[in-house]
């Protein structure tokens, strides 16, 4: 096995892609990120790492705008990230220019999943080290969309998933609270996704909420203010569970 | 015949372009806008060859937009011109463009801005500008009646005047025009002067 996962992305004697494998382990030490698709709205959260104090946090948005109606989360290399993010915004402008109409979440996946495929298949380059989640409203329809690609270059669209550090104890939440939720619920539903695996607090999460009108980042005293909330929900529903077992 | 002209006021820049789209001795359509909404506070009126127009001015809109996604502000006035001057002055010397150019633009800073750009790359800061066979009489009426700091209606009826000017003087002159406004609110379309229905 040592032989085949040098430098150049090539097939191993049992089929695997070595590289490709590799860069699926740097996403999963990348932070969580998470987005669950509701019926007018679509969230995305993604955790912060609190341990740096000098920073100036405006600097690091984890949650971008590749068109008025398109947003992006992702998990892993930032530096890949910014690559790539670069090149789907003049995609989005340039499907625009071209046919005049702005891009479906689809073909906009399609195209950041294709080229996460293309430098698996290349000469001297390595694959990108990064999941994405892309969220956006279909320009016609209006139809909401979550989709996820991974360094291997597979796309598809779901419901809510999660990516990043701890992503299975996330998604296996998800599964377990997931239903059609619009508005405040689908947000409550995503933090409480991400307060899983995250401390609590505004300062450790970044949400960002999609709707017809646009992106709208979530500022920290409102973040604050629904995981304040969400614990709330969750003691009254401590409470209730000790309650009865006392009574019998 | 095409005429395109613009004037700064008093926190606010109106341009004024004719709406022909011809082919020789044919008039293809009456109506058609030739001021392009570059962003949320920026007009930019355009003239000159159709396709080259169309292709100019939506090649510029889409990369102020993505300008705007790179960096997370939009571009000032100032640097949307230079931009179009640079991508002109590229192109001069291999498939030039032949569009003239009137940038109209506000920026919170330094407020409403007039910029005339044209065909061979030329850029200049402004208070009135105008382009072509319209400019004669165009110019020479804001040459008499324009003021610094006029409000808008001061600024309407000199477009107006303007307008009489070139339906009266000029030969094959356009029938109708379209006003578009920039201020702090923003950019957008004001009012036509139409001699015929579309």
């Amino acid at each position: 096995m040592a032989r085949y996962d040098r430098a150049i992305t090539v097939f191993s004697p049992d089929g695997h892609l070595f590289q490709v494998e590799y860069a699926l382990e740097a996403v999963r030490k990348g932070n969580a990120a998470v987005g669950v698709r509701g019926t007018d709205t679509i969230v995305l959260g993604v955790e912060k790492k609190s341990t740096v104090k000098l920073q100036d946090s405006r600097s690091v948005r984890k949650i971008v705008s590749l068109d008025d109606h398109i947003a992006l989360a992702c998990a892993g290399l930032k530096a890949d990230a910014r690559v790539l993010i670069n090149r789907a915004r003049i995609e989005c402008q340039s499907h625009r220019l071209t046919v005049e109409d702005p891009v479906t979440v689809e073909y906009i996946t399609r195209y950041i999943a294709g080229l996460q495929q293309k430098y698996t298949q290349s000469g001297g380059v390595r694959p990108f080290g990064l999941s994405t989640l892309i969220v956006g409203f279909d320009p016609y329809t209006g139809v909401p969309s979550l989709y996820q690609t991974d360094p291997s270059g597979t796309f598809s669209a779901w419901k809510a998933n999660a990516t990043g550090r701890n992503s299975n104890s996330m998604r296996e939440f998800l599964e377990k609270n997931y239903k059609e939720t619009s508005g405040q619920e689908t947000i409550k539903l995503a933090i409480r996704a991400l307060l899983e695996v995250v401390e609590s607090g505004g300062k450790n999460i970044e949400v960002a909420v999609m709707t017809n009108e646009g992106l709208r980042q979530l500022d920290e005293a409102e973040i604050d203010a629904i995981v304040a909330e969400i614990e709330a929900e969750k003691a009254a529903a401590e409470a209730a569970k000790k309650a009865p077992a006392k009574e019998t | 015949m095409e005429c395109v002209f613009g004037m700064v006021g008093k926190g606010f820049a109106l341009v004024v372009a004719d709406s022909s789209a011809v082919n020789s001795i044919l008039v293809h359509k009456s109506n058609e806008d030739k001021i392009m909404v570059l962003d949320s506070h920026k007009l930019m009126g355009a003239s000159g060859e159709a396709g080259d127009r169309a292709q100019f001015t939506e090649y510029v809109q889409k990369n102020v937009a993505l300008y705007q996604y790179r960096n997370g502000i939009p571009l000032t006035t100032k640097a949307a011109a230079n931009f179009m001057r640079g991508e002109l002055a590229t192109a001069l010397r291999k498939n030039p463009y032949m569009v003239n150019i009137v940038l109209a633009g506000y920026d919170r800073e330094t407020g409403p801005s007039l910029y005339f750009i044209d065909y061979i790359a030329t850029l200049h800061k402004v208070d009135k500008a105008a382009f072509g066979y319209g400019s004669y009489f165009a110019l020479s009426m804001m040459d008499h009646h324009y003021h610094p700091n006029m409000t808008v209606d001061e600024a309407l009826k000199l477009a107006d005047q303007c307008i009489d000017e070139i339906r009266s003087r000029l030969v094959v002159a356009p029938q109708n025009f379209v006003i578009k406004i920039v201020d702090q609110d923003g950019a957008r379309e004001h009012s036509w002067r139409r001699t015929t229905k579309d």
